[in-house]
């Protein structure tokens, strides 16, 4: 299993700005180790947020997307003490799910 | 004797670790849409998510750096004050699939999204607006890479 993702909410007005951190290789499957074998692609292909339960958007994202990948966005009406849970899957069918209260 | 209960719950634990195995191929992920990021031009990626062919908008944003150092981590992001976006695509024009992210647009979350992307060479990276009437918008910016971030 992965490192825990790291969750930033901070409220602002009528809205949220999360920010996520996630740990993950994101390989893109083009690259080579040392001794020319290719290393497998694996990487995050999709995250899903939600707040306080209820689903609000999802992402889908290719190997482009940089290792340890970094996520910028804000919910609209999530308040102070809200949760913001956030799952990613990757291309081998790992999970992870965190959750975060909005500040 | 085994329960139903049992049966169903050992079989459900097979299936993960099949699927983890990579047994269960795109089966558990349906929604990832392998052509949009198999796709090499912005209009092939527009298409296999069904939108119409791209046209350059003044009201998309795409933000990002002049010059990123290390090409292996280029901040960037997508944004639009129009109503009725379906869905925010970020593209790097000169990567090996030109698509890098797509984010679901709906009426909870503002339409603008951040996030770091690897650039192999210098490149113009697009913001693409999907609209709910298939409509397809962008914006291009040109980033300078000093050091790729696809290499190694």
């Amino acid at each position: 299993m992965a490192d825990p993702m790291r969750i930033r909410a901070q409220a602002a007005g009528d809205k949220a700005t999360v920010r996520v951190l996630m740990s993950h290789e994101m390989e893109t499957g083009l690259r080579k180790d040392s001794s020319g074998a290719v290393i497998p692609a694996h990487f995050i292909q999709e995250v899903t947020v939600a707040h306080n339960g209820a689903e609000v958007t999802t992402a889908q994202w290719g190997p482009s997307v940089s290792k340890n990948p970094f996520m910028q966005l804000s919910v609209k009406g999530a308040k102070p003490g809200d949760k913001i849970t956030i799952t990613w899957v990757d291309n081998k069918g790992d999970k992870r799910t965190d959750e975060a209260t909005v500040s | 004797m085994q329960t139903r209960r049992e049966m169903l719950a050992r079989s459900a634990t097979v299936a993960s670790l099949m699927a983890a195995a990579g047994l269960l191929p795109q089966v558990a992920h349906a929604a990832w849409n392998n052509a949009a990021f198999g796709a090499k031009s912005m209009a092939d990626a527009a298409k296999a998510f069904g939108g119409m062919a791209p046209v350059e908008s003044a009201d998309i944003t795409i933000e990002g750096p002049d010059i990123a150092e290390n090409g292996a981590v280029v901040p960037i992001g997508a944004s639009t004050s129009l109503p009725g976006v379906k869905r925010l695509m970020l593209l790097v024009e000169k990567n090996p699939s030109v698509l890098a992210a797509t984010f679901d647009v709906t009426d909870k979350v503002d339409a603008a999204f951040k996030t770091r992307v690897k650039m192999g060479q210098s490149s113009n990276v697009m913001a693409v607006a999907m609209m709910n009437d298939g409509k397809v918008l962008f914006a291009q910016k040109e980033i300078k890479v000093t050091l790729g971030g696809c290499g190694g």
